[in-house]
């Protein structure tokens, strides 16, 4: 076709691609999804150019779909990616990633006194500012903003 | 009529309106005679992972009143909780022993985990900088009851309006109620603006202050916290802004006849002992609601009223 143009990353048969990350982001995307220890072909990009953002990066996972949780965790680094699922060579389904209503044993509560900070407890957060990314514990009430964001341990 | 059987008051905001107006209706039944065997049946664990003085007396008598048997502690020394047991395992063993468990911890968030893995009902006594609902409750008890109403009023809040737990709960509460707000503090020490946001969400007004007196001929209430010298960094600061927020009876001329001067205490120097004497203050009353108000919640939660 005239129109195809060149992919700067290879095409995967199945599996997901996560488009539109921002570049300042893209390492620490792979290293929440756990692909860091994926073992199958994970195809990265970075500083590539893009219409709409400029510069963007783009991961390709090969034989790999996430899930609702983890798809999470991609809108609170990146809220601007878009998921794409790949079945055959072809596009079964794509999403901007939607950051959720709340956020269940992912992030850290940035409150150093607040009880999930000296239990074993799963954090639960309410979103309650999506634009901005502010999240309030549903335990000490404080909130955790954007910059403040720091993903649980256990959490790949 | 709302049912509280069962329910857990983990936050101010865990009630609405009409369920304070409830408690606070129950409230004045045992102000008028608080003495009645009605938890006789009923074991209260008090469990204190700090100390308090008023707070727990105040359970203790409220419950010991009511007939009930009240068992816990006052300090984590000596407990399982020093030998290291974790928050999860000391609540599901009281949660055993009890009909209602009431928890002081200076962990932010531990009253809402233990409501989560507790059996039976949980009362929040102060979970550190947090929230302390039952103060919050008293409070409106003591606004009601000295204005009669606790409809569109004047009050003032004053001192450490940035980290006073009672005051950023009073305000929430009182969003229901159509009140006019006088915030009086030391600049460093202003309401947060999360606060604010409730304040306007509700479609209501505050003024800022930084001189008490400014707010006195205005007040139905004025609600008086201590500015704490370690929340300055700079010593000189505090040594500035210190004589701002006392309050001493001769400012007290030309208030409203109506005005009542609240504390959650202890009080330092904040309110010299002149105004003890004068008809304004309130705030040893105000303690003393406490107790009536901690039976009308036990004795709601329980089921009993």
């Amino acid at each position: 076709m005239d129109n195809k143009k060149e992919l700067v990353v290879p095409a995967i048969p199945n599996g997901t691609v996560i488009d539109h990350i921002p570049t300042a982001v893209v390492y620490r995307v792979i290293s929440i999804l756990g692909l860091d220890r994926y073992e199958d072909e994970v195809l990265i990009g970075n500083y590539l150019t893009s219409k709409k953002y400029g510069r963007k990066g783009i991961v390709k996972v090969k034989n790999k779909y996430f899930t609702a949780e983890q798809l999470s965790a991609i809108a609170l680094l990146a809220p601007t990616a878009t998921v794409i699922a790949i079945k055959d060579y072809e596009v079964v389904s794509k999403a901007a990633v939607q950051v959720p209503d709340h956020v269940d044993d992912l992030i850290r509560c940035v409150n150093p006194m607040c009880i999930t900070n000296h239990e074993k407890i799963p954090t639960r957060f309410d979103v309650v500012d999506k634009d901005n990314l502010k999240l309030r514990c549903h335990y000490c009430e404080k909130y955790t903003e954007k910059d403040a964001i720091h993903f649980v341990e256990h959490k790949n | 009529m709302s049912n509280l059987k069962g329910r857990n008051l983990i936050s101010i905001t865990d009630f609405s309106r009409d369920e304070y107006i409830q408690v606070l209706d129950i409230a004045e039944e045992f102000e008028k005679n608080p003495k009645q065997p009605i938890l006789s049946d009923k074991v209260v664990a008090t469990l204190f992972f700090e100390p308090s003085t008023r707070t727990r007396l105040s359970f203790e008598s409220a419950a010991s009143q009511l007939g009930a048997r009240v068992i816990g502690f006052s300090d984590p020394g000596g407990t399982s909780v020093q030998k290291g047991e974790s928050l999860h395992d000391t609540i599901t063993m009281v949660s055993s022993y009890s009909d209602l468990i009431v928890m002081r911890n200076p962990k932010e968030g531990s009253s809402r985990y233990a409501s989560e893995v507790a059996s039976v009902p949980v009362i929040n006594a102060g979970d550190g900088a947090n929230q302390h609902p039952t103060q919050c409750m008293l409070d409106l008890y003591s606004i009601r009851k000295t204005q009669g109403t606790l409809d569109n009023l004047n009050i003032a809040m004053v001192g450490d309006l940035k980290y006073g737990r009672t005051v950023h709960s009073l305000t929430q509460a009182m969003c229901n109620f159509n009140t006019t707000f006088h915030l009086v503090s030391p600049e460093e020490l202003k309401l947060p603006s999360s606060v604010k946001i409730s304040i306007k969400d509700a479609g209501l007004k505050y003024y800022q202050y930084t001189d008490l007196k400014d707010v006195i001929g205005t007040a139905d209430i004025i609600y008086m916290t201590r500015v704490q010298r370690e929340r300055f960094p700079d010593p000189l600061e505090y040594e500035r802004v210190k004589d701002s927020c006392i309050l001493t009876a001769s400012m007290l001329e030309g208030c409203k006849p109506n005005m009542r001067i609240l504390h959650p205490l202890p009080r330092v120097n904040e309110i010299t002992v002149d105004v003890d004497s004068t008809p304004y203050a309130y705030y040893f009353q105000q303690a003393q609601n406490g107790v009536y108000v901690r039976q009308a919640l036990m004795a709601a939660i329980l089921g009993v009223r």
